[in-house]
C-alpha cells in the first residue's frame, strides 16, 4: 500500500498545475476562452499538446506518454481546480479511451498522432433523448449497407460535440431498444453527410451539441470493438471517464475549499473576521472532512478504473460516484453559503466551482443511479 | 501509487484472521459481535490470549513487549481483530496509561507496572472528566497537596469506564492551584484499594454499568506514584489523548457491524419474505457502505502518511477520522435498530422472547450506548475545532 507519487507523476503534476495556473490563474480569461466559436481557445490546446497531455494515455509505442489512471487522474484534478475548459475529457479521456480499447493498429497508428499533436478532437454521442443514464438504452440505429453500415437517429448533449472532428456514436445493429446484446460503437466524421450538430453552451461553461443521424453511411473501417457486442467496450471507457471526473470534482471540491477559507479569514464583519465565528468554522471544517472522503473514492476509483473484470470494477467505480456526487454537492453549496453574496454571482469563482460540480454530479449517472448499481452488486462488504 | 497490500501484508492479515478466529473463544466473539457487555473475566481472557501471543501491546516499544510493526500492520492488525469481533485489548492499559509510562515514566515505574499491564494483572481506569471538567479538560479541579513526601488527592472524578473492575486509576490532578490552568497539572497512579477512595457506580441509557464516579477524600499517594515531572501533566495527557484517537475511526467494527446487519435482514421475516428484499433498504446500507470505503481509504492515507510524520506528533488527521467514523458507528447502529424494528422492543435478555432468537434483543441498548462515541475522546465538536485551528488556520 502506497500513495505516494512516482518522481515522474511527480514531474507530470507539477507542469500540468504549471500550465493550468498560467492559464486560469486569473479567473478573467476563462471567459475570453469561453467566447472562442470553439468554446475554448486553440492555444491552449495547442499548449497542452506541446506539453505531451494529449498523448497521456497512449502506450509509448504508439507516440504516446504511457500514462494510467493515477497520470489521468493528476491532470483532471489540475482542471478541476481552474475549471479549465478544453475537451480534454472527451477527447483524450473517452475518446482515447474508444481508441486504446477498441480501434485497431492501423487505426491507432493513424489517429494518435493527430490526437497527440492537437490537431483532431473527439466527442462521445451516447446520451438519447429517452435513455436518461443507461448505456444499453439505445435507439440510434446502424442499418447494414453492403459492407458498411447506416445510422439514423438522435444524440443530444453531446460535450463538445460541436466542435469535435470526429465522433463515438452508440449506435443499434441488433436487438430491441434496452436488450444489452446488438449494439455497435462507431466513428464517425462530423462533416459526414447526413450528420448535423446544433451547437450550445452548458451550464457549467462548457459546450454540448444535439447530433442527428440521418442516413449517415459509414464503411466497415468505422467499428471500434465488435459488432453487436460494443456494451461492455463502452462501460469500460465510461468507468474510465467517471474515474477521471471524480478527480475533476476533487480539483474543483479543494479549489472551492480554500477559496471558502481564505474569504473566511479575509471578510470582516461586526469588526473581526467572520472564520472567527464557531458556527462557520464548522462548517468549514465539515467541508474540509467532504473533500478528503472524495479524494479517498477518486484514488480507489483511479485503482479500480483499468480493472479488467467489471464484476470487481463497476461497483467500485459507482461507489466512487455516488460519493463524489455526495461531497460534490455538500461542498458546492457549503461553498456558496459561506462565501454569501458574492459566491451568487457570475463575478466570482466559486459560483462557477459550484455550477461545474453539480453538472458532473449529473454526468454518467447521477447518486441514485450508481447506488443502485452498489447495492444491486453488494460486493464492498459481505454479510457474514 | 498502489492502494493494494503487499503479498507480505496480506500473509500478515491472514495469519491473523486465522488467529483470530481459532485462538479467542466463539463465545466472547459472539457477544461482542451482538453488542453485548462483557463480563471482567471475559475481557481478562481475551486479553491475556493476546498477550500470551505478544498481540496485547504492538503498539509499545519493542524493549517493553510492543511490535516492530509498521503503521499499515498496525492498521491491519485492528481492523481485523474488530471484524472478527475480539474485544480489544484493554484501552486504558494499552492505548493509554502504557506508552505514557513507556515514555516518561521512571525505569522503576517501568519495571513494576508495565509487565502487569501488559498482562492485565493491574486493570487500569481513566480519572481525567470531572463533573466541570469534560471538553474543557484543564479546568480540572481534583487536586493533590504535597505533605511528608506524600501526595493528598481530594476531589471527584467522572465517566470513569469499568472503574468497578479497576485496581489502579491514572489521575490529572491539580498540583499548582497559582499556575495557568494547563500548567499546574500532574499524572498520579493511584492504587484504587487506597482508604478515601470511593465508587459510585453510574447506570448509562442502555441500563449497562459502564461508568462511574470516583470519589478521593484526602487519599494519600506516595510521592513515587507521580508520572514524569510534577506539573507536566497536561503534556503527557495530551500525548495519551492523541494515542486514543488514532484507531477511534474503528472501521472493523462498523464493517462487522454492517455485515451483521447484512445478515439479520435475510433473517427477518417480512411481507411475505424477508426484510432484504426491500430495495430501499438495501440502498440505504449501500450507502453507509460508501461511506466506509471512503473513510477505509483515507485512514489508510492517514496511516501511510505516517511514514513521513514524526512518530510522536499527533496527527490532526486524526479529527477527520474521528467525526467520520463516530458518525458511521452511530449509522450502524441506526441501522441495525431499523432492521430489528419492532424485535427491538423485549429488554429482557434470558434468551426467552424471539428477539433473542436473532440476538436483536441487545439492539436496543446498542443503539442508545452508540450516542456516546460522538461524544468522548473529544466531543465532534471539539474535533471539528481542532480541524478549523490546525488544518485551516481559522
Amino acid at each position: 500500500m502506497d500513495f505516494d507519487l512516482t518522481d515522474e507523476q511527480r514531474l507530470l503534476k507539477d507542469s500540468i498545475d504549471r500550465f493550468v495556473d498560467d492559464a486560469y490563474g486569473d479567473f478573467e480569461k476563462r471567459r475570453r476562452y469561453q467566447a472562442e466559436p470553439a468554446g475554448y481557445d486553440p492555444r491552449l490546446w495547442a499548449g497542452l499538446a506541446e506539453l505531451g497531455m494529449l498523448a497521456l494515455p497512449f502506450a509509448e509505442e504508439e507516440g504516446g506518454f504511457g500514462g494510467g489512471p493515477v497520470e489521468t487522474m493528476i491532470a483532471m484534478e489540475a482542471i478541476g481546480r481552474g475549471l479549465a475548459v478544453e475537451p480534454f475529457l472527451s477527447t483524450v479521456v473517452l475518446g482515447g479511451g474508444f481508441l486504446r480499447f477498441g480501434a485497431d493498429a492501423s487505426m491507432r497508428a493513424a489517429l494518435v498522432p493527430r490526437i497527440a499533436d492537437g490537431s483532431l478532437t473527439l466527442a462521445f454521442a451516447q446520451l438519447e433523448p429517452a435513455s436518461r443514464y443507461a448505456l444499453h438504452d439505445v435507439s440510434t440505429t446502424a442499418r447494414r449497407d453492403g459492407d458498411g453500415f447506416v445510422l439514423d437517429g438522435r444524440k443530444v448533449a453531446v460535450l463538445h460535440g460541436d466542435s469535435a472532428g470526429k465522433l463515438v456514436v452508440s449506435a443499434r445493429t441488433a436487438g430491441a431498444r434496452r436488450d444489452r446484446d446488438g449494439i455497435t460503437v462507431f466513428l464517425v466524421d462530423a462533416d459526414a453527410p447526413g450528420l448535423t450538430r446544433r451547437g450550445m453552451p452548458t451550464q457549467d461553461g462548457l459546450r454540448a451539441a444535439d447530433v442527428t443521424l440521418d442516413a449517415v453511411r459509414v464503411g466497415p473501417e468505422a467499428v471500434l470493438g465488435k459488432v453487436d457486442q460494443g456494451l461492455p467496450l463502452i462501460e469500460k471507457v465510461v468507468d474510465i471517464g467517471i474515474a477521471a471526473l471524480c478527480a475533476e470534482a476533487v480539483g474543483a471540491m479543494e479549489d472551492l475549499q480554500r477559496n471558502t477559507v481564505d474569504y473566511l479569514k479575509t471578510r470582516q464583519q461586526f469588526g473581526v473576521a467572520i472564520g472567527s465565528f464557531q458556527a462557520l468554522q464548522h462548517r468549514a471544517a465539515d467541508m474540509l472532512v467532504a473533500v478528503e472522503q472524495a479524494r479517498s473514492m477518486a484514488m480507489y476509483a483511479a485503482m479500480m478504473a483499468e480493472e479488467a473484470d467489471p464484476a470487481l470494477r463497476r461497483p467500485a467505480v459507482s461507489a466512487a460516484k455516488v460519493q463524489i456526487n455526495q461531497s460534490g454537492r455538500k461542498v458546492g453549496q457549503e461553498a456558496v453559503q459561506l462565501q454569501g453574496g458574492i459566491a451568487m454571482t457570475l463575478e466570482y469563482k466559486a459560483g462557477h466551482s459550484f455550477k461545474r460540480l453539480a453538472m458532473i454530479e449529473k454526468s454518467f449517472g447521477d447518486t441514485d443511479h450508481h447506488l443502485r448499481i452498489v447495492s444491486e452488486a453488494d460486493s464492498l462488504i459481505e454479510a457474514e | 501509487m498502489d492502494l493494494r497490500f503487499t503479498p507480505e501484508e496480506i500473509a500478515f492479515r491472514d495469519e491473523l484472521r486465522r488467529f483470530f478466529r481459532t485462538e479467542i473463544p466463539a463465545e466472547i466473539r459472539r457477544k461482542v459481535s451482538e453488542g453485548r457487555h462483557l463480563s471482567k473475566d471475559e475481557i481478562v481472557t481475551s486479553h491475556r490470549i493476546l498477550n500470551a501471543h505478544g498481540l496485547a501491546t504492538p503498539n509499545w516499544p519493542v524493549a517493553w513487549g510492543g511490535k516492530d510493526w509498521s503503521p499499515v500492520q498496525r492498521y491491519i492488525f485492528t481492523e481485523e481483530l474488530q471484524r472478527a469481533a475480539v474485544p480489544l485489548p484493554l484501552q486504558f492499559n494499552v492505548y493509554m496509561v502504557g506508552p505514557v509510562i513507556a515514555a516518561f515514566g521512571s525505569e522503576e515505574q517501568k519495571r513494576r507496572f508495565l509487565p502487569a499491564t501488559a498482562n492485565l494483572d493491574i486493570w487500569w481506569c481513566q480519572g481525567f472528566s470531572e463533573p466541570g471538567a469534560g471538553s474543557d479538560l484543564a479546568s480540572l479541579k481534583t487536586r493533590a497537596e504535597k505533605r511528608d513526601g506524600k501526595y493528598v488527592v481530594s476531589g471527584q472524578k467522572a465517566w470513569t469506564t469499568l472503574g468497578q473492575h479497576a485496581d489502579w486509576i491514572f489521575c490529572l490532578v491539580r498540583t499548582d492551584r497559582e499556575a495557568k490552568k494547563q500548567r499546574g497539572i500532574s499524572f498520579l497512579l493511584i492504587d484504587m484499594k487506597s482508604p478515601g477512595i470511593t465508587v459510585r457506580p453510574v447506570l448509562t441509557i442502555d441500563g449497562g454499568h459502564e461508568v462511574n464516579e470516583v470519589f478521593f477524600d484526602e487519599v494519600e499517594v506516595p510521592a513515587e506514584n507521580l508520572v514524569g515531572e510534577e506539573n507536566k501533566g497536561w503534556d503527557y495527557a495530551k500525548f495519551l489523548l492523541a494515542n486514543e484517537r488514532t484507531g477511534i475511526a474503528r472501521i472493523g467494527m462498523s464493517k462487522q457491524r454492517i455485515a451483521r446487519a447484512k445478515r439479520l435482514a435475510r433473517e427477518v421475516q417480512a411481507g411475505g419474505g424477508s426484510l432484504w428484499d426491500d430495495v430501499d433498504l438495501r440502498r440505504r446500507v449501500a450507502a453507509i457502505e460508501v461511506e466506509l470505503k471512503a473513510l477505509e481509504i483515507t485512514q489508510m492515507r492517514v496511516v501511510a502518511a505516517q511514514r513521513h510524520r514524526d512518530a510522536d506528533k499527533p496527527d490532526p488527521a486524526s479529527s477527520i477520522l474521528k467525526i467520520k467514523g463516530s458518525e458511521l458507528q452511530q449509522a450502524t447502529t441506526e441501522l441495525l435498530l431499523d432492521i430489528a424494528g419492532p424485535y427491538a422492543q423485549p429488554a429482557q435478555e434470558d434468551g426467552r422472547n424471539a428477539a433473542a432468537e436473532h440476538g436483536m434483543d441487545a439492539i436496543a441498548p446498542l443503539y442508545f450506548n452508540a450516542r456516546k462515541v460522538s461524544i468522548y475522546g473529544g466531543s465532534n465538536e471539539i474535533q471539528r475545532n481542532i480541524i478549523a485551528k490546525a488544518f485551516l488556520g481559522l
